[in-house]
């Protein structure tokens, strides 16, 4: 039972602001992603939360109380390190046992809550072992069975599953997933990786250079991103943008010049006026391939997946990026029409902000649990 | 001739003939101060007078094992490695978590503490002879004086100490080196999750930074372990083995047998002893060491 709340929060280093002024709340058992680019400062933002890195200025309170000035151990988190950061020379047991032995808990009792946590992450039969004698995979769950056994109110993950390799990192998604269920904490989670983010967040912060971009649910980032930055980083292949010439105006949509005719975005107009430049967005998966859509494009490059075909597309200087199923027979350099859906199109103004669509999409406010079956546990 | 899994071949004749001129220039350099020792401790031979010659049995190891002197330089011996050692790994390690903290000036504060590593043994013997443990000149006698207290003749009063004092001046810095770079390859994620552990400084200390230089510690005991047991600069330059034998080690016991009482054969003999003792120490430490360092 933990919240937490961000209060106008400030890092600075020595002149340079890496963090500025983030707002943000955690609601309790909430799973959070922090994603950007890599220098955005969502690992500083972790380790503000964390205590390991001091605030230059606003609050952080968890369950409303200000924690600013507590240190690291008395904050009630455990932390998962991207490079797990066991103790080299402790085996497993003594790895997870530890902040109980600082505690002074008595050996017994420690021994229990050891595999208690052991139990929970399959790790039973590992815990005499030292950690150079574990795969990676292994490593990363006796991290994650060091932060269970202090109970913490909130979990923080920085990276956890960067260092692993492809398969393994799907499967320990699932397991966090399922763990997340199981232990039904409040868990904060930095990753750069959007699939991650996508796949295990209620909720998902955005950020760049020390700001936060937006704050919502994956499919409200992924079907209404508040701006062009947000729109580019989520999704992959990533969104094609291109600068279009406005033809009208009004509260129900906007009429857009395209090469091959004009077309109807359903998006409040603002004060966007004829004449008016403003950036069309379309996410590769959104365009199709169509011999009368209003646009056309010289095959580049096709990266055949089997379920998928992704098309390279050149434009005068304008470049696509089109996905199309797995069957698409084109040659490079064939011209090829294409089309798209004017609902699922983007529009962004001048200074990157998007115009609103008018229907917000049905998935947007769709809670996480739907999306998995109950654990074993409860249903036991 | 054998093959290694990874298809090299192990031994053979080319192998040999490449490795076989190093091999021999070391074994030579080895075997024939080693056999010149061994065939002068048998011999009857004083620098003195040359009548004196011949096969000797075990005289000189009967004469010099019956000889008080020999035990209470052993003893010296092993008192002045043991103290530096201790001193030096202690003082170094605590140094090196000192000098790994952020503060200003700390390159230069890095290389002063380095220093007295490079002087030489017989200046840095020198210098705190005469200029700081002098009864009459040195900084120690005024510092004594100016708070009324009686002034100490170092080299007279406590001369083992002393020696002990000046050795471990100068090996303290190679134990700080050594395990200051030990401590700079030290994860800070490691640092840091103790932190959120709950760790403290000294538990910090005591449970991540220690075993972390527990592998270069062993390195550190080795190698000075190895050089201690040969002082004899500081020693000539500044007691002289006096008073009486009181800072004499087996080094410098074996000196005063070979060049101040002229007896070749005597001293050869002690030299032989100090290759057993000094093998049995190395047997203890090696098997020690290699079991840290397989770890």
């Amino acid at each position: 039972m933990a919240t937490l709340q961000l209060n106008n929060i400030v890092k600075d280093f020595g002149g340079t602001q890496v963090i500025k002024g983030v707002d943000l709340e955690v609601k309790d058992r909430e799973f959070v992603v922090f994603v950007g680019p890599s220098g955005c400062g969502k690992s500083t933002l972790m380790r503000m939360i964390a205590g390991l890195e001091s605030t230059t200025s606003g609050d952080i309170s968890i369950d409303g109380q200000r924690i600013n000035d507590v240190g690291p151990a008395d904050r009630g988190l455990a932390m998962v390190f991207q490079s797990y950061a066991l103790y080299p020379h402790m085996s497993v047991e003594d790895n997870m046992g530890f902040s109980l032995r600082l505690a002074k808990v008595p050996r017994a009792e420690r021994r229990e809550k050891v595999l208690a946590a052991a139990r929970i992450l399959q790790l039973e039969e590992l815990l005499d072992r030292k950690p150079r004698a574990l795969s990676g995979g292994q490593r990363q769950r006796v991290a994650i069975g060091r932060a269970i056994v202090r109970n913490p109110s909130i979990f923080l993950f920085d990276e956890p599953l960067s260092n692993l390799d492809a398969a393994l990192r799907v499967q320990m998604r699932i397991e966090l997933a399922r763990l997340h269920e199981e232990l039904d904490a409040t868990m904060i989670y930095v990753t750069h990786d959007q699939i991650e983010a996508m796949t295990m967040a209620d909720k998902i912060v955005v950020l760049q250079g020390g700001v936060v971009e937006q704050i919502g649910s994956p499919m409200e980032l992924y079907h209404h991103p508040r701006n062009r930055f947000v729109a580019g980083f989520i999704g992959s292949p990533k969104m094609n943008f291109l600068d279009i010439e406005v033809r009208g105006a009004d509260a129900e949509g906007v009429d857009v010049a395209l090469p091959g005719g004009d077309c109807r975005v359903p998006v409040e107009g603002g004060d966007a006026k004829p004449g008016d430049t403003l950036t069309l967005g379309i996410r590769p998966e959104h365009l199709k391939l169509d011999d009368r859509g209003p646009l056309t494009g010289r095959i580049v490059v096709i990266e055949r997946l089997g379920g998928v075909t992704s098309l390279y597309l050149e434009h005068g200087d304008s470049e696509w990026i089109l996905v199309a199923d797995g069957d698409v027979a084109h040659r490079v350099h064939d011209e090829v029409r294409f089309s798209f859906d004017p609902a699922c199109a983007h529009l962004f103004k001048g200074d990157g902000t998007a115009l609103v669509h008018r229907h917000r999409h049905p998935l947007v406010d769709i809670d996480r649990k739907e999306n998995r079956a109950p654990s074993a546990s409860e249903g036991r | 001739m054998r093959e290694r899994t990874s298809g090299r071949t192990v031994g053979g004749f080319r192998n040999l003939f490449l490795q076989g001129p190093a091999v021999t220039l070391l074994l030579l350099w080895m075997l024939v101060p080693l056999g010149m020792t061994l065939w002068f401790s048998f011999q009857r031979y004083n620098l003195i007078n040359p009548m004196i010659s011949g096969f000797a049995g075990w005289d000189n190891y009967t004469y010099l094992l019956t000889d008080p002197a020999l035990w209470t330089a052993m003893g010296n011996t092993l008192l002045l490695v043991g103290w530096v050692l201790a001193i030096s790994v202690i003082g170094g390690t605590l140094l090196a978590v000192l000098f790994q903290q952020e503060f200003f000036g700390r390159g230069i504060a890095r290389l002063l503490v380095i220093a007295p590593f490079f002087v030489m043994p017989t200046v840095g013997a020198l210098v705190w002879k005469n200029m700081l443990m002098h009864p009459v000149n040195g900084v120690f006698a005024w510092l004594s004086n100016l708070l009324g207290l009686p002034v100490i003749d170092w080299f007279s009063a406590m001369p083992l100490t002393s020696i002990i004092i000046i050795v471990a001046w100068q090996w303290m810095p190679f134990a700080l080196l050594i395990l200051l770079t030990a401590i700079q390859s030290l994860d800070d994620d490691q640092v840091e999750a103790a932190r959120m552990d709950g760790a403290g400084p000294l538990a910090i200390f005591w449970f991540i930074t220690l075993p972390h230089l527990k592998r270069a510690i062993s390195v550190v005991i080795m190698i000075e372990m190895i050089f201690l047991l040969t002082v004899f600069a500081e020693i000539f330059v500044t007691t002289s083995g006096g008073p009486g034998l009181a800072s004499t080690n087996l080094a410098y016991f074996i000196y005063i047998r070979a060049l101040l009482d002229f007896d070749v054969g005597g001293a050869s003999a002690g030299g032989v002893i100090a290759i057993i003792l000094a093998n049995i120490v190395a047997i203890f430490l090696v098997r020690t060491v290699a079991k840290n360092l397989e770890t």
